[in-house]
């Protein structure tokens, strides 16, 4: 990160200092384990498997957030995925299982064509992302104000969910940076950059996952057969 | 080599496609769940990648984050409770018996 020729790259190094070579490091090893665990997810025949290929996946993708500096949600997906939304997917697999082991497995036509389609899907998905890409020239070092390490406080993201903080600082939606003059905010992008409160997707979210855990135990509450009394 | 915004969007992309891939290819209920994770982490990554690379997105892309992992829960408890009630009236997990609203 440190090679960006731009500004506010010594404030980085300032505070990771040394920290670099091992974040590179640990970049390349998390994405390896999660990329790797995750097409494992899809090759495997077992189900037990799959479930545990997925669980390093999670874990992979959690570390990754780590190492964006996002520790929240790093946690939080710790927490909620490893802990939580795994462990139910794990149980769906013994209450469904016929055997200790499961394969249903998928004929190798079907596998021809799955590779085919991955292949082209991700080959897209490349190009776009090195061609006409304006946001492929943002630099990492824009970050200043949030604190070592630029990772992001949970008090500053619970305060901003509230609209206490407005903690996103004024810039292009492309990323490049400001002209110098209008870096302080002009009146414009502060009239467009209003104080921003997401209480109210909050508020939707947890009604939502409350209907949802209500219909879930509908959905899934034990059941007389069917026809036996009307 | 030092990763920047793109190595990141490549590795959200590779847990896309596996899910994807997981999706269409898995027989069992189950994996076809496990494939709508791996995509949805996927789009994490991406989220959290934009919020760390672009400095407008800071609080936006962690907040959508959180957003995701909370409805990846909901999607998770409520076609769990699908799968298993489709196990009680079929005694099986395989996608492929589904076929009583074939036209």
């Amino acid at each position: 990160m440190g090679e960006a020729p731009h500004g506010g790259a010594e404030v980085i190094n300032k505070n990771s200092g040394e920290m670099k070579i091992d974040q590179v490091f640990l970049f390349w090893i998390i994405a390896a384990m999660t990329g790797l665990s995750s097409i494992m997810v899809v090759v495997t025949q077992n189900i037990v498997r799959a479930a545990t290929w997925l669980l390093f996946a999670l874990g992979g993708t959690s570390g990754i957030f780590f190492l964006l500096g996002a520790d929240f949600v790093g946690a939080t997906q710790l927490l909620v995925y490893v802990g939580g939304t795994l462990v139910l997917v794990v149980f769906g697999v013994m209450l469904t299982a016929q055997g200790p082991f499961i394969s249903m497995k998928t004929g190798a036509a079907e596998w021809g064509v799955a590779m085919i389609v991955g292949i082209l899907l991700y080959g897209v998905l490349a190009i776009s992302f090195f061609t006409g890409n304006p946001l492929t020239v943002v630099q990492p070092n824009q970050i200043t104000e949030t604190g070592p390490n630029t990772s992001l406080s949970s008090v500053t993201l619970g305060e901003s969910l509230l609209g206490i903080e407005q903690a996103s600082p004024p810039g292009n939606w492309t990323g490049a940076k400001l002209p110098a003059n209008e870096s302080s905010g002009s009146e414009e992008i502060k009239k467009v950059r209003k104080q921003v409160s997401y209480l109210l997707p909050f508020e939707i979210v947890s009604v939502h996952l409350l209907v949802v855990l209500i219909g879930a135990a509908y959905l899934a509450r034990a059941k007389r057969r069917r026809g036996a009394i009307a | 080599m030092t990763p920047d915004l793109n190595h990141y969007l490549l590795l959200g992309a590779v847990l896309f496609v596996s899910g994807a891939l997981c999706m269409a290819n898995k027989r069992n209920a189950i994996g076809v769940l496990m494939g709508v994770e791996l995509v949805l982490n996927g789009a994490s990554i991406n989220f959290i990648a934009f919020a760390r690379f672009n400095p407008i997105f800071a609080i936006e892309g962690q907040i959508f984050a959180l957003f995701v992992i909370v409805l990846a829960a909901a999607e998770a408890a409520i076609a769990l409770a699908i799968v298993l009630n489709f196990y009680n009236n079929h005694m099986t997990v395989d996608v492929d018996t589904a076929e009583e609203l074939k036209g």
